[in-house]
């Protein structure tokens, strides 16, 4: 009795809070609303998604996402590697400084970057003290994707040192005994055996990146920028709700078959790797 | 030794490029300016006004009131759901996953856009109940994630065991399941609690009624330009945690995070 009462609320709860809602901007994304309130299926909304307004910030958040998860991807792996080599004495205290900033508020270290970037800001600051001419940092691309980085590096050097901590040194050492140099070492056996990490970390980087309406806002301004902040636009400023919804919707499958597409990629590696290994 | 002084470097460089924004704030929360690219002097008036800021105190009550609901609720639900789909039929132990995974993996605005339509058409008033039952439906997920693990770690059979033995249900709970998975239940609840802290775009789109919690306030502060009291708030954040994770590292001394 109590094996079946026992997740009897929280499987109320899923329906209700995970399964109801997201049928309702389903719903919402394929209907509008006729003059006299009631509701016809239409595909309007989904096809006004395809306007080249809106096909521009699609590809602009997965450009800026693809930019920034390679580039904490580029910065990372080094920085994973060293700490995963690192005297045992320190290395602890290297990972709780690595972890610190990710546990402080996320619209802290974005704002930060508004204090150093911003017109009065500190690197203008010091571009007068030497004499030269203000610049504008902030409201660009690249201000944007400097925020990605800095928000989401941790995400990507973590997985991959956990995953190079627990690697089996010996196997490292068969191949050097083997006869392979420093380089061959690294690409045919610990990037090949890393790669579940780098995965992960692409996945923690690249969704919050992809979807981010914040980073955008403060360190862009409030125009269309990202496809985040065309969805928080349409539900709180235009009030078009069925297009937001519709505009949810894609971002939803993009993410999903991303995932799906790294899954893949993951699991067919690993066992690749395994049967070649033996 | 070239390669031994190129890999500290790097490391410095991180390691710089993560704490110089955070030390930027720390310095300019001291200066006697609204500027933060001059130096004008040393002052303490911006933690005074901080503290003195009603909007931004309401926000850290109501963050920490939100954490701690949602987070016992949430541990609560899950650890019974986890002991529930533990006894389940496989094939319906994994739809139900499934469904688990969904706030975890779908992008916090889908999350936050689709609860927000749930409480209009149900006609609900946006506010305080409605921000903690959308941090309910984000903690239950990892609480079911951080329990399931230790359930299927138990020693098999147990639970018949004790009741074999005379034990009812709820006794047999108590007494032989729990203290198993105890270590599991306080994971969930401690990543529940930090989850439902630090959440800004969940919380934005299900509350209303002048309701915010301490992310919110910042963000509405920061769009409106720099505040100093917004780099004093910054400073007493990072040394919390910077002393949780101290006393943590000290009492745990964690191999690995």
């Amino acid at each position: 009795m109590l094996k079946k009462l026992a997740s009897g609320p929280y499987l109320f709860w899923i329906a209700m809070f995970i399964i109801v809602p997201i049928l309702m901007i389903l719903f919402f994304s394929m209907v509008t609303v006729e003059s006299d309130g009631s509701y016809t299926f239409t595909v309007s909304n989904y096809v006004r998604a395809f306007d080249p307004i809106y096909v521009t910030v699609l590809l602009r958040s997965l450009k800026i996402a693809v930019q920034a998860t390679l580039i904490c991807l580029v910065l990372g792996y080094p920085m994973a590697m060293i700490l995963a080599k690192m005297d045992p004495r320190y290395r602890t205290t290297a990972v709780m400084l690595f972890v610190v900033p990710m546990w402080m508020n996320f619209l802290l270290r974005t704002y930060a970057w508004m204090t150093i970037l911003g017109k009065n800001g500190v690197l203008n600051g010091i571009l007068s003290f030497f004499g030269l001419p203000q610049m504008t940092f902030l409201y660009s691309e690249g201000a944007v994707l400097l925020g990605m980085v800095y928000n989401f590096l941790p995400f990507m050097v973590l997985p991959i040192y956990t995953v190079l901590m627990k690697m089996d040194k010996s196997l490292i050492e068969a191949a050097e005994d083997l006869g392979g140099n420093k380089k061959t070492v690294f690409t045919k056996v610990v990037l090949p055996l890393s790669l579940p990490g780098i995965l992960s970390g692409v996945s923690m980087v690249f969704m919050p990146a992809v979807s981010t309406f914040v980073i955008s806002n403060l360190l862009y301004g409030g125009q269309y920028m990202l496809v985040g902040n065309l969805i928080e636009q349409q539900f709180l400023v235009v009030n078009d709700w069925h297009f937001g919804s519709a505009v949810a919707m894609i971002l939803m499958l993009l993410i999903l078959v991303s995932m799906a597409v790294m899954n893949k990629l993951g699991g067919s590696g690993v066992e690749e790797k395994g049967v070649n290994l033996w | 030794m070239v390669n031994k002084f190129i890999r500290r470097f790097y490391t410095f460089l991180i390691f710089g490029f993560l704490y110089a924004p955070i030390a930027v704030l720390a310095v300019f929360s001291f200066n006697d300016s609204k500027s933060t690219a001059k130096w004008e002097g040393f002052t303490l008036d911006w933690y005074q006004s901080l503290f003195s800021n009603n909007y931004i105190m309401k926000s850290l009550y109501y963050t920490v009131l939100v954490a701690l609901i949602a987070s016992v609720v949430a541990t609560i639900i899950g650890t019974f759901a986890a002991f529930g789909l533990f006894y389940m039929k496989s094939w319906k132990q994994k739809a139900i996953l499934n469904v688990n995974s969904i706030p975890i993996l779908n992008p916090d605005i889908v999350t936050g856009v689709s609860l927000m339509t749930l409480f209009v058409a149900l006609n609900v008033n946006l506010g305080l109940l409605t921000m903690i039952i959308a941090h309910v439906t984000f903690c239950i997920p990892y609480v079911v994630l951080s329990v399931l693990p230790k359930l299927k770690q138990m020693p098999g059979e147990m639970l018949e065991a004790a009741l074999d033995l005379g034990a009812t249900p709820w006794y047999a709970f108590k007494k032989v399941i729990f203290p198993e998975i105890k270590p599991g239940i306080i994971t969930g609840a401690l990543i529940a609690f930090t989850l439902s802290i630090d959440d800004f775009v969940i919380s934005f789109f299900t509350t209303g009624n002048g309701v915010s919690n301490l992310s919110i306030a910042i963000y509405s502060m920061a769009r409106r330009g720099i505040k100093p009291e917004i780099n004093a708030l910054s400073t007493l954040m990072f040394l919390t945690v910077l002393v949780l994770m101290l006393i943590l590292n000290k009492r745990t001394k964690i191999e690995e995070i």
